[in-house]
């Protein structure tokens, strides 16, 4: 059991290593790119191009500028920010974490539910009407792009039928600690947005496992042991089934909280890691960009170790070491 | 205590119409192992299947009667079935390794089962639970009784599913094919397992097999099936000592001599046809030696006790048997 | 051991053995929504095709210079396309006319067709969106042909790669490599790709959802590698080329057709989302995602713009994923595929 755990934190530090060393060369070495102009701003005159590179000590080698980057990003933990010149990198992540985290915690709740229970009924009630329904919802659901759906819903919510809700705010965020109530009204439309396309994804991921598991031998078993239809459907087919749900779930999550979330949060203004990442990336605001693809790496990271073992845990026969 | 009559069970698919099972004729009578042989293909799974309202083929349609301790079962729904399937009636099913559901433990199925049919309290169905892993040869049962199904080696998982068959004492047991997946030394073991607990539980048993040695072994009567139709049916002694059909005499090994029964399995020319291919006379007439004219109309089972299927004449089976030409 | 089936036997069926193609295609031609779903892409494409068409033949508009001074005849009347905004400063696009042949969706802030620019808009999208799913497919069959077959040392490079892509967020790599390439091209070696060429979002867009693909068919390849049949290959002689043309890829290959499609969809939704973030496509290309990135200034007072570009997308992306669904049930039944971008 150690060695597992040290081979995958091993594994785990290499990945978030060498994607710390692609990101900061695709910053600072793709040929033909160079990173003064860039941060200069395309029109600077050659002594502006020099002042930067001696301010950012671009004229050290990579190696030396990568270390200190990472020294100060890790170690001493006083990075900071190309644009917003002085800012410290970190309070700006640690900043925008809860807010991710509110919106992805409420849209997996719902997301959860929605996607199960849809798969569930679809599943129990395959070949009948409410199946190819559901399903159709479900496609629908993964085919819409996220930004629109929150501009279609914003839309909808601020103009036409505003009337009708008129209490439900336009963008923008409150913490819970300032106001619970403003809080969960702010985000109840990003939550359901982002919800809509994960729900239709779990729908039909567990349709169609339920649906491969009833056509098993142990049902067949089941069945000639004398349980109900139900009983072997939400006890039999759904346990078996549910492993590839959560592992999938585990790395749906793990993925959000790090920032994969960002179209929601753009559309809807909140200023979550999503948002942090889109703005520094489009700003090349190089240190705020590394931390943040520094953070998100590593929930995805830790969340597919999470995985790892959750699957032991549901599937026993994934416990044998082999 | 089990009567067939005329099962027939055909699917309706893209090609045309299969019959999987023509004209089945089942008795099972109290404390009796009747077994029912043939190559695979020929419909007996199916046919045993469709006892138990398992086929949930929507293109399947099932026709006939069976009747169950004088009471017809066939045609019930699943909420009438469920009383019998596993109470009155237990299945053992061919493949031991996907038997089982892999994540719950074999006392939580068993004890599933118990509480299904019994009023047992959790405690006391488990300990039912131990006590059949015992019985049917699992060593340290009470620790066992905890294990995973795929801890378990081949063998010892289809002993459980057998005690997790036996678990309500089912008047009758339906075995399909309960040994084909297993080792040779196992197999003995399994029907000797079988054979005692018939007569530990007095539960009858339909064995399903293709294996002609097993039916020496433990079958009281047997019923021979080709293509979905039954071809010879009778007692085993009879069967197996004077095969009347050309087909029995291939699983037999060879044209047998009066008197002489043979142990090895010979091939039996050509292939089972697809179903689609059944022809409208005999179905085995492509592959038969001794196919006539006659051959081109169906055959029905005639004969007493010992039916068959052919219209071979008893003349010329003395003829064939002893060598002699065979007079047409 | 005993030799078991369960099986209704061997099928020699009398009209003789049907390719396993043939008869997934047949398969998947009896799927009413599928072929429906087909009809309505191919409507979409076709469509697309016939923008210029449209424009110069019907409409008579140019829809890519800004039209800001342009006029249109409404039933006899001449109507500024900007007309003052009713709230007193700038100018408001009108809206749609309904009319099929002017200006039927209104004009966008610049002046110019929405419906026209929808039309061009849709070639881009269906390009690039075809383009980088199939160098997508393409790759990553390779990569995951070549990691499960040989093993060993290729086998740990592949992987690690898959690893590397796959743990950057998908949206987080793709705007990175797009901001960093949009703004100078790619200049490495002997490949120079222009900074506005459509290339590069097609490049990237395939790119990330590498892993996506190459896991699953590195996963089957390593199965196939340990079952009987290629071990006799290998044992009688056959080369590895040899091997992987007639043994593995045809396994491989029912996988790739059901993922097809439903990469289109990711890389169709993928494009747009970077096209609303703006580093996706540059003008002066648009695709839907851009159409309707432009269209947001207007959100409340023309929704059309930015709508119906939204709209086309939804169509086809669940065209595309019904397509795939019907191709997952005709060439590989027990395929577990997920969904999701």
């Amino acid at each position: 059991m150690l060695t597992f755990v040290l081979r995958r934190l091993v594994s785990a530090v290499l990945v978030m290593f060498s994607i710390s060393v692609m990101v900061f060369l695709i910053f600072f070495a793709t040929p033909g790119v160079n990173p003064a102009a860039r941060l200069a701003g395309r029109s600077a005159s050659p002594q502006v191009l020099a002042q930067v590179s001696a301010e950012f000590g671009l004229n050290r080698p990579l190696p030396v500028r990568y270390g200190l980057m990472m020294w100060h990003l890790f170690v001493k933990q006083d990075l900071t920010s190309y644009v917003n010149i002085g800012v410290r990198v970190i309070p700006q992540i640690t900043g925008a974490a809860p807010v991710t985290l509110s919106l992805v915690l409420g849209a997996a709740i719902i997301w959860l539910i929605v996607g199960v229970l849809g798969g569930l009924v679809a599943a129990a009630n395959r070949g009948r009407w409410i199946d190819p329904l559901i399903m159709f919802g479900g496609i629908a659901a993964v085919s819409i792009p996220v930004f629109w759906l929150g501009q279609v819903v914003g839309l909808l919510t601020q103009t036409k039928f505003h009337s009708v809700f008129r209490w439900l705010p336009g963008s923008g965020y409150v913490s819970f600690s300032q106001s619970p109530g403003q809080w969960a009204l702010h985000l109840l439309l990003p939550w359901l947005t982002l919800a809509t396309l994960y729900a239709g994804v779990y729908a039909r991921v567990l349709r169609a496992e339920l649906v491969n598991a009833m056509n098993e031998d142990y049902v067949r078993t089941a069945r000639a042991k004398g349980l109900s239809e139900r009983r072997i459907l939400m006890r039999h087919a759904l346990r078996c089934s549910l492993i590839s749900v959560v592992s999938l779930f585990g790395l749906d999550f793990g993925s959000l909280v790090g920032g994969a979330a960002l179209l929601t949060e753009v559309v809807f203004g909140l200023p979550g890691i999503g948002m942090l990442t889109d703005t520094s990336l489009q700003n090349l605001d190089l240190p705020v960009i590394m931390a943040t693809v520094m953070y998100g790496a590593f929930f995805i990271v830790v969340a597919s170790a999470v995985v790892d073992v959750l699957y032991a845990v549901l599937d026993p026969r994934v416990r044998v070491v082999k | 205590m089990l009567r067939v009559r005329d099962l027939s069970v055909s699917f309706a698919t893209r090609q045309g119409l299969v019959r999987a099972v023509d004209g089945l004729n089942l008795d099972v009578g109290s404390r009796e192992v009747v077994g029912i042989v043939g190559e695979s293909g020929s419909g007996k799974s199916v046919a045993m299947y469709s006892l138990l309202g398992l086929v949930r083929d929507a293109n399947a349609s099932i026709t006939g009667s069976v009747a169950f301790e004088g009471r017809e079962i066939l045609g019930l729904s699943d909420k009438a079935m469920q009383p019998l399937r596993g109470g009155q009636i237990g299945m053992i099913f061919q493949d031991p390794m996907t038997a089982l559901t892999p994540v719950f433990t074999v006392g939580w199925q068993i004890v599933e089962q118990i509480r299904q049919h019994t009023d047992m309290t959790k405690a006391q169905a488990k300990d039912r639970a131990v006590e059949l892993l015992a019985e049917v040869g699992i060593p340290d049962a009470r620790r066992r009784v905890d294990s995973f199904p795929h801890e378990f080696s081949g063998g010892m998982r289809q002993r459980v599913v057998i005690a997790m068959a036996l678990s309500c004492n089912p008047r009758l047991l339906i075995a399909d094919e309960p040994t084909t997946a297993l080792d040779v030394t196992t197999q003995a073991q399994i029907l000797e397992l079988m054979g005692r607990l018939r007569d530990t539980h007095g539960s009858s048993i339909v064995i399903i097999t293709h294996d002609m040695g097993v039916i020496a072994e433990m079958a009281d009567r047997v019923t021979v099936m080709y293509a979905g139709r039954p071809v010879e049916s009778g007692p085993e002694v009879d069967v197996v000592r004077s095969p009347r059909h050309p087909y029995t005499w291939g699983l037999l090994g060879a044209v047998p001599r009066l008197g002489q029964r043979s142990e090895r399995l010979a091939t039996i020319p050509g292939n089972v046809m697809s179903p689609l291919d059944v022809p409208e006379g005999c179905a085995f007439a492509p592959r038969c030696d001794y196919a006539m004219a006659a051959c081109a109309r169906r055959p029905l089972m005639i004969g007493g006790t010992h039916e068959h299927a052919c219209w071979l004449s008893d003349d010329q089976r003395v003829a064939i048997r002893s060598n002699t030409k065979v007079p047409s | 051991m005993a030799s078991s089936t369960t099986t209704t036997g061997t099928l020699t069926t009398a009209k003789g053995s049907e390719s396993p193609w043939r008869s997934s295609l047949r398969q998947l031609r009896r799927n009413r929504a599928a072929m429906m779903a087909l009809g309505l892409l191919m409507f979409m494409v076709i469509a697309s095709l016939l923008a210029p068409v449209y424009a110069h033949l019907v409409a008579h508009v140019n829809p890519f210079p800004a039209n800001v001074e342009g006029t249109i005849d409404l039933g006899g009347k001449s109507v500024p396309v900007l007309q003052p905004s009713s709230a007193g400063f700038g100018v408001t696009p009108i809206g749609p006319t309904w009319h099929f042949a002017t200006y039927f969706l209104g004009a966008d802030p610049q002046g110019r067709d929405v419906f026209a620019r929808l039309l061009y808009g849709g070639r881009i999208s269906l390009l690039i969106s075809f383009s980088s799913a199939l160098i997508c497919c393409v790759i990553a069959a390779v990569l995951g042909m070549a990691g499960g077959y040989f093993g060993g040392a290729i086998d740990w490079v592949v992987s690690r790669i898959f690893d590397i892509v796959w743990a950057f967020p998908v949206y987080l790599l793709a705007i990175c490599l797009s901001v960093i390439l949009l703004t100078s091209g790619l200049n490495v070696g002997f490949i120079h790709i222009a900074p506005g060429s459509l290339l590069l979002p097609i490049l990237i867009i395939a790119s990330v959802y590498i892993p996506y693909v190459g896991r699953p068919v590195r996963g089957i390849v390593m199965t196939l590698r340990e079952r009987e049949f290629i071990q006799a290959a290998v044992g009688s002689g056959a080369s590895d080329w040899r091997i992987l043309r007639k043994e593995i890829w045809p396994n491989v290959a029912p996988t790739i057709m059901v993922f097809f499609p439903m990469m289109v969809a990711f890389d169709m939704l993928t494009e747009s989302a970077l096209s609303f973030l703006g580093v996706g496509v540059q003008p002066p290309n648009a695709t839907w995602g851009t159409i309707s990135n432009d269209g947001l200034q207007l959100l409340y007072t023309r929704p059309w713009v930015s709508i119906a570009p939204g709209i086309c997308i939804v169509l086809t992306c669940a065209a595309l994923n019904v397509l795939g669904d019907g191709a997952r049930d005709a060439f590989d039944p027990k395929a577990k595929l997920r969904g999701g971008a």
